[in-house]
């Protein structure tokens, strides 16, 4: 082996220290001069749920496969995970929405069963289904960049809305209206 | 009065610092020279005037003078003094000026005491010091006044957030700027010996004690806030890797590189740049640590004091300071030799595999930190969590680990593994029977298994240095060591231990019911409501039991609710057996008549926060070592200097 530190550094290498510096002050100016609305209409919107078929996340209960999606009712699929603070957050508001009878199919990212069981009986269990994805491929597949997201699918399977981010109660007016529009 | 007073001196050495500015730069010039006298005192009287103004602050809060707007919104006449005191710096202003005190003093106290550095490389230094520290003093006089009036006066108080209103957590964010500016002396250093290109084992020494003194505190600070989160959130874990908590482990393992690779250069005169880029960056990290907690960009558990205006002042002194110390170190870093060679397997070896590894979770933190931020610059709010960090940190903390058994062991230059090897195998041999044992035991996933049975490897490992050693004449710096490689085995145990073996149950239980957790009873004897200073609180009596004929024990969590500001906070109790923690929660009243408990079990979890205590320990013990030759030098330079001026009155030299 040779000797550990071979040359001087070279030029560029010098530099990049300060490069990798000024992109985080360009990424943060972003963050912090952003309008305030932050909604951002996903590409998937509009286009029929992928298809896909997930084991079930807890034993016992059902897993979630996509062609029950399409059943003649409007649907919400809730990604999420035990792992993620948002998602305790949301739970409250899935709750409500739960209890307003709406149909609510989760899908748990990269989750084990006890932590899962362990979160749902902390912050209480809105879903009918939950599916476990354990590789994240079906997340991928919906095109969905994090956890907690939120989707609206009509009665033929088609997503009309996503929602990306935790369901704060101000949310829950406009989920509903999607929920109705997907209903019609 | 006192609050103008406060202010007053906050202008003056502001304006103290600017002289010293540009005394500082003048005197690095030819003509300037004459200017280079006033610059020592200047930085100790600035200090001053900064630690008078933070008196005047605690004072008004002390008093509870209510006409300062800052303490009319953070403070409240009922509450316990130490609290009224703590609420100084709990907030956003309050927090600054401790920042700029804290800074002003470190500054007076370098210009005392360092005499070590050629005087041009000094100048640099402090001239650096007020640079940084002119910056912090704009955005308090100009954006976050805190001794600003309030007319008319209000007749009381809107109090503290009551999450603060705890002991521990009022005196983890001071903790914390400790560590964060004794970080900005290491970079004032680094910015000096790049302007006079004096990057040397005297510049390593000068820094030294500075970054092992902020090191302590970032570690005990960060130990302390772990514990806070644990206790006090009541979410049972421990670390959540949430964006408050990177900002202060960042510049943590920046600092432990640091440490590191100033001990090469101090005694092998090896890897000067790398520990400027790394001083640098330190100081960077505990900088961008604070803008992404100040600024609120990013969501947190632990936004408190969140500002974007005030994030836009921050990010524009990070822009200034850490944007030009990258450029200046860009212009001279090609004429900064890298300074002596080594060979591959050396003490120096490893302590460049440390460096490159402690900086690469750094990396890790640092993109898992910032990718909710990118990805919403590309139009997605995401949340990354412990399946992204865990794995990914560890895959660099574990050959790390593996290193840090062997590399002590090392000598300097040159060594072969086979010197080696024999005092290794008592600790592969725990290693393997460790493992064993896990095994059998069973249902460990990968990581606490890892973990567990390095730990076990690690805390045989980290005390081999000290062996044909004799104990007494071991220099301070090798326990010190030997104490931090051994604290981090035993955290390490202690993490595995509590993601491996913890129980955890969520019940609904009536007065008189018992539930089992673990090898635990716990009975729910009554729900009592009882007062304090500030609040009011329904209290669970619960009797508890270990194993079936332990001794009964009684555990009091609260649900407590606040009245100024209201706002309702859970107090979990926690039972401490030798073998680990009894914690639990009590949660709200179910419609027929059930309280919900939340209980965990878990097997040796105070290790974490002991394994935290003991590296700090250990840094406190090579700092004493540090400091102790360092005096004993001065004072031997002094004699000789005595002696030499003695004979010379005495006519024996001419």
């Amino acid at each position: 082996m040779s000797d550990l530190p071979a040359n001087k550094p070279r030029r560029w290498v010098i530099w990049l220290p300060l490069a990798l510096f000024l992109g985080f002050v360009v990424l943060v100016m972003i963050g912090l001069f952003r309008p305030a609305d932050r909604n951002v209409a996903s590409a998937l919107v509009g286009k029929p749920m992928p298809e896909f078929s997930l084991p079930p996340a807890l034993p016992g209960r059902p897993g979630l496969d996509s062609k029950l999606l399409a059943n003649g009712k409007p649907h919400l699929v809730n990604i999420f995970a035990s792992w993620c603070v948002p998602c305790r957050v949301e739970a409250p508001q899935l709750a409500a929405l739960a209890k307003a009878g709406v149909p609510i199919e989760g899908i748990s990212v990269r989750d084990t069963t006890e932590n899962l069981q362990a979160f749902l009986q902390q912050n209480g269990d809105p879903y009918q289904r939950i599916g476990a994805d354990d590789d994240g491929q079906v997340q991928l597949a919906l095109g969905s960049s994090g956890v907690p997201e939120t989707y609206v699918i009509d009665g033929k399977g088609t997503i009309v809305y996503q929602h990306i981010g935790e369901i704060r109660p101000e949310h829950l007016g406009l989920l509903l209206d999607k929920l109705k529009e997907a209903g019609r | 009065m006192i609050a103008e007073l406060g202010l007053a001196a906050l202008w003056l050495a502001a304006a103290l610092a600017a002289l010293q500015l540009v005394s500082g730069s003048l005197g690095l010039t030819r003509r300037g020279t004459a200017m280079s006298g006033v610059v020592r005192p200047l930085a100790v009287v600035q200090g001053l005037l900064a630690l008078l103004a933070f008196g005047c602050l605690i004072y008004v809060f002390a008093v509870t003078d209510l006409s300062v707007k800052l303490v009319a919104a953070n403070s409240h006449s009922m509450k316990p003094l130490v609290f009224k005191i703590a609420g100084a710096w709990g907030n956003h202003e309050g927090s600054m000026l401790l920042w700029v005190t804290v800074m002003g003093m470190a500054g007076a106290v370098v210009a005392l005491v360092e005499k070590r550095l050629p005087e041009p490389t000094m100048l640099a230094t402090l001239a650096g010091q007020a640079f940084v520290s002119l910056g912090f003093y704009a955005f308090l006089l100009l954006s976050s006044n805190p001794f600003e009036r309030l007319s008319p006066v209000p007749p009381e108080g809107n109090g503290l957030n009551p999450l603060l209103q705890d002991l521990g957590l009022a005196f983890h964010p001071p903790t914390l700027y400790l560590g964060y500016v004794g970080l900005s002396v290491a970079f004032s250093f680094a910015i000096g010996a790049l302007i006079t290109r004096e990057v040397g084992p005297a510049f390593a020494r000068a820094m030294r004690p500075w970054v092992l003194g902020a090191w302590i505190f970032l570690t005990i600070g960060i130990t302390a806030g772990s514990y806070w989160a644990y206790y006090e959130l009541g979410w049972g874990g421990w670390w959540f890797w949430d964006p408050v908590e990177n900002a202060s482990l960042m510049p943590w393992l920046a600092a432990t590189a640091l440490l590191h690779s100033a001990s090469v250069l101090a005694s092998r005169n090896a890897l000067r740049a790398w520990t400027i880029m790394l001083g640098v960056v330190a100081f960077s990290m505990s900088m961008i640590g604070t803008f992404l907690v100040r600024s609120g960009i990013l969501t947190s558990v632990h936004a408190f004091a969140v500002d974007p205006e005030r994030g836009t002042f921050i990010l524009g002194l990070l822009a200034i300071y850490i944007g030009g110390a990258l450029t200046l170190f860009a212009l001279r870093a090609a004429t900064v030799t890298e300074g002596k060679r080594f060979a591959l397997v050396s003490r120096e070896g490893a302590l460049v595999f440390n460096n490159v590894m402690l900086s690469a979770i750094l990396g890790i933190v640092l993109f898992g930190t910032l990718y909710p931020l990118l990805a919403e610059a590309m139009g997605a709010k995401v949340s990354v969590g412990p399946p992204y960090f865990n794995p990914m940190s560890a895959l660099f903390a574990v050959p790390m680990l593996v290193v840090l058994a062997v590399g002590p062991l090392l000598r300097w230059r040159r060594d072969k593994f086979a010197r080696v090897g024999k005092a290794l195998v008592i600790p592969a041999m725990l290693v393997a029977v460790a493992g064993i044992a896990v095994v059998m035991i069973g249902g460990v996933s990968l990581l606490p298994f890892l973990g567990l049975v390095l730990a076990v490897g690690l805390a045989w490992a980290s005390f081999l240095p000290l062996r044909d050693r004799n104990l007494r004449r071991t220099p301070l710096p090798v326990w010190g060591m030997v104490i931090a490689h051994f604290g981090i085995a035993v955290a390490l145990f202690g993490m595995s231990c509590e993601s491996a073996f913890t129980v955890e149950k969520l019940v609904a239980v009536r007065t008189g019911d018992i539930t089992e957790v673990g090898p635990w009873g716990v009975k729910l004897d009554a729900i009592e409501p009882v007062a304090g200073p500030n609040w009011t609180a329904l209290e669970a009596r619960l009797l508890v039991r270990y194993g079936p004929d332990g001794k009964v024990t009684r555990m009091l969590p609260q649900s407590r609710s606040f009245w100024a500001p209201p706002q309702q906070t859970s107090e979990s109790a926690l039972l401490t057996r030798w073998n680990g923690q009894l914690y639990a929660v009590l949660g709200g009243e179910g419609e027929d008549g059930r309280w919900q408990l939340r209980l965990w079990w878990k097997p040796f979890v105070p290790l974490i926060w002991i394994g935290g205590l003991l590296i700090a320990l250990g840094g406190v013990f090579a700092l004493i070592g540090r400091v102790k030759s360092d005096v004993r030098r001065l004072v031997a330079k002094g004699r000789i200097a005595d002696r030499h001026e003695g004979e010379a009155q005495l006519g024996m030299r001419p």
